[in-house]
């Protein structure tokens, strides 16, 4: 292909090993990240086949879903049965194919997605997969990177290749400057809540303007997290100063001449002047207000000075379903959002249970109490950043508050562990997804920042966080 | 992988928008190491209360869909995770093709591996079907792979596209690794001119 190139362009024809006359190409991967959950049935295809792990060095593997986030938790009698099962066999998996391993004893230990960029194995310019939908997280490195499912996982891991077809190219740009007491989970919810959870079906997503140049790396891994949940195969960010400082150093980062190398291309990794995007989507960053989901989808996203919206207000299959969330949640149409009570807070996950996450929600918590009888708890997203945490006192923050500090994993984020809602729960939850007892069988989830999960822990409802900053 | 030729059977109606994976498969049961078994815990949350009792309004429950093999849902279908417990869970049950105006990515990719035949339709065929979904167990769907098309039972044909590829995968039952691996040719000269080009990798 000639002429002006989107970074998505780029990176694929960086990476085409083989196209077919209808268009199906094989494409490479750079990097291979395995948990405990996706992965059991394709290592099992592979011993029946007789297949090996064609690159053991691109493969690194870690259990994050079902461990429990409790001390002690290296002693297995702690887990059920089924998850003790399930870890054990990613444990042997790593070590029969000889693939790279963080064992729960290990600090480095940590969410899948956390883990991929603080070690450095996550580089501009790769292609990275996971089983896992949240793998578009490792996309804020200008990394093409997204979820497969478990035979992928399996195809992966034989021939180090997807197959692929390439998908359609949207740009989002967030312009201008987000106001205070914004940030990028408000940003990545209010793109959702304008393209709705199919908007970015059969699209990779660039994300770019000014908002977003000026992200951390922590916040643009949290915009990227959840390019899935509008429907994306991908979001991306071109990679720039931010990117590689951060990189810079890491265990798996190139070092030496091989440094220089590798930066030299990275460089080039941007959207030419004049490339072609199929669809654009422009949002000011002045108008995103702190938000906060009132539904069962991740597009049911409003400004929290907003009221419970009636399944009128809504067309066509969708009238039914807002008013199937609005029995599921226990609202009803008018309730202003700041009068939901709430009864558990949960700051952690893939999206939002980085370092930074913790700093913000630390900064609302400080010298606070979170209200009586409220169940509060911060699960850092790694073990490294559990020790740094710690290292930076918020961890006392957190504690004096009232929350519980717990160890790395995906914890209620998914409550495939023992950290679970019950029915009629309600949180506050820094994670991507209120889907139907996603945190447990009928707990009530509402998707925000963790500032505003701090705000809405100290008063017990959910909180703008701007009137506490 | 079984193949996919033409199929005819019953199709339950899910009018319902966004159906995700975790009500198609909630996570308590993604702990299983194995590919089967899944049927039973199908749309477990809405089909069984909390005890176990069946949900009788819930569309699977009902005498009528009992043995549906095709779902007939709403827009946006399998939005969600990327767990192939999804589709291991409806071909467990028996379903082996799902209709709808879109599917969510990654659950889309994951039917064809499984020999699950996912239909995208504008959203008037699918008003139709629906209805026609709706008839209960006496009104039969056909659908036919290799004419590419859905046929109401009483007769109305509705063509659909399908990507070639996964079509013939489809057809003769075909592993995507065992095709994939007849150009390991090509994968071994990929790799070592990344040598040069991109050493760090
Ligand atoms: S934190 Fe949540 S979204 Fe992220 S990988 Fe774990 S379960 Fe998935």
């Amino acid at each position: 292909m000639s002429g002006p190139k989107t970074l998505y362009d780029k990176i694929w024809d960086a990476h085409l090993v083989d196209e077919a006359a209808d268009g199906t190409c094989l494409l490479y991967i750079d990097r291979h990240l395995v948990h405990e959950v996706t992965s059991p049935q394709a290592f099992e295809g592979l011993r029946m086949t007789g297949r090996k792990v064609r690159a053991p060095g691109k493969t690194i593997a870690v259990p994050d879903h079902n461990v429990p986030t409790t001390q002690g938790r290296e002693n297995p009698a702690q887990m059920p049965e089924e998850s003790r099962i399930q870890v054990a066999a990613l444990d042997k998996n790593a070590k029969d194919f000889g693939i790279h391993y963080y064992p729960v004893t290990d600090i480095r230990q940590g969410i899948v997605h956390i883990v991929g960029p603080e070690q450095g194995w996550t580089l501009p310019g790769m292609t990275v997969v996971c089983g896992d939908s949240h793998t578009a997280t490792h996309g804020a490195f200008g990394a093409l990177a997204h979820g497969i499912g478990t035979s992928e996982v399996e195809h992966v891991l034989a021939t180090q290749t997807l197959i692929q077809k390439k998908s359609k190219n949207m740009k989002v740009e967030i312009t201008g400057k987000l106001r205070p007491g914004v940030t990028a989970k408000d940003i990545t919810l209010s793109v959702i809540g304008a393209t709705g959870t199919a908007g970015g079906t059969g699209y990779v997503i660039e994300y770019c303007g000014e908002a977003i140049r000026d992200l951390s790396m922590e916040g643009r891994m949290t915009v990227c997290n959840m390019a899935i949940e509008g429907g994306a195969r991908a979001g991306l960010i071109a990679p720039d100063e931010k990117t590689f400082e951060y990189v810079k150093g890491r265990p798996h980062a190139p070092k030496g001449a091989q440094w220089e190398a590798a930066l030299a291309w990275w460089k080039t990794l941007y959207t030419d002047e004049g490339a072609h995007f199929d669809k654009v989507v422009t949002l000011k960053g002045e108008d995103i207000a702190p938000v906060v989901t009132w539904g069962t989808s991740p597009e049911d996203v409003l400004p929290i000075t907003g009221v419970v919206p009636a399944p009128e207000n809504f067309e066509g299959g969708k009238v039914e379903a807002a008013r199937r969330s609005l029995e599921y949640m226990d609202l009803t149409p008018g309730q202003k959002l700041e009068d939901i009570q709430i009864d558990t807070v949960f700051i952690g996950s893939c999206t939002n249970g980085r370092i930074e996450d913790l700093r913000a929600a630390a900064a609302i918590l400080k010298g606070k109490k979170i209200k009586d009888g409220m169940r509060a708890m911060v699960v850092p997203g790694s073990g490294l950043v559990r020790a740094q945490a710690e290292e930076e006192g918020l961890a006392q923050i957190f504690i004096d508050a009232g929350f519980e500090w717990r160890l790395a994993g995906c914890s209620m984020c998914l409550a495939m562990n023992p950290d679970q809602l019950s029915p009629g729960e309600r949180c506050a939850a820094t994670s991507n997804r209120n889907f139907e007892g996603r945190q447990g069988r009928g707990g009530r989830t509402h998707l925000m920042s963790p500032a505003m999960a701090a705000a809405a822990a100290v008063t017990g409802h959910l909180t703008d966080v701007r009137t506490m900053i | 992988m079984d193949k996919f030729t033409t199929l005819t059977g019953i199709a339950a109606p899910m009018p319902l928008v966004n159906i995700d994976t975790d009500m198609i498969i909630p996570k308590q049961f993604l702990k299983t190491i194995k590919r089967s078994g899944l049927g039973k815990n199908l749309f477990d949350e809405m089909r069984f209360t909390p005890d176990g009792a069946e949900i009788a309004d819930f569309v699977l429950n009902q005498p009528a869909y009992r043995n549906a093999q095709i779902i007939v849902a709403g827009d946006n279908f399998g939005c969600g995770s990327s767990r192939e417990h999804a589709p291991w869970a409806l071909l467990d049950f028996g379903i082996r093709c799902v209709i709808s105006t879109s599917f969510a990515d990654i659950f889309f990719n994951n039917c064809f591996k499984n020999g699950i035949l996912p239909i995208v339709l504008p959203q008037a065929a699918v008003d139709v079907l629906m209805e026609d979904a709706r008839k209960g167990a006496n009104a039969r769907m056909t659908v036919d792979l290799e004419a590419q098309t859905v046929t109401t039972s009483d007769g109305q044909s509705f063509a659909f596209e399908v990507d070639p590829f996964r079509k013939h995968c489809l057809q003769n039952g075909l592993d995507d690794i065992g095709l994939t691996l007849e150009k390991v040719t090509a994968i071994d000269r990929f790799e070592n001119s990344m040598d040069q080009s991109r050493p760090w990798v």
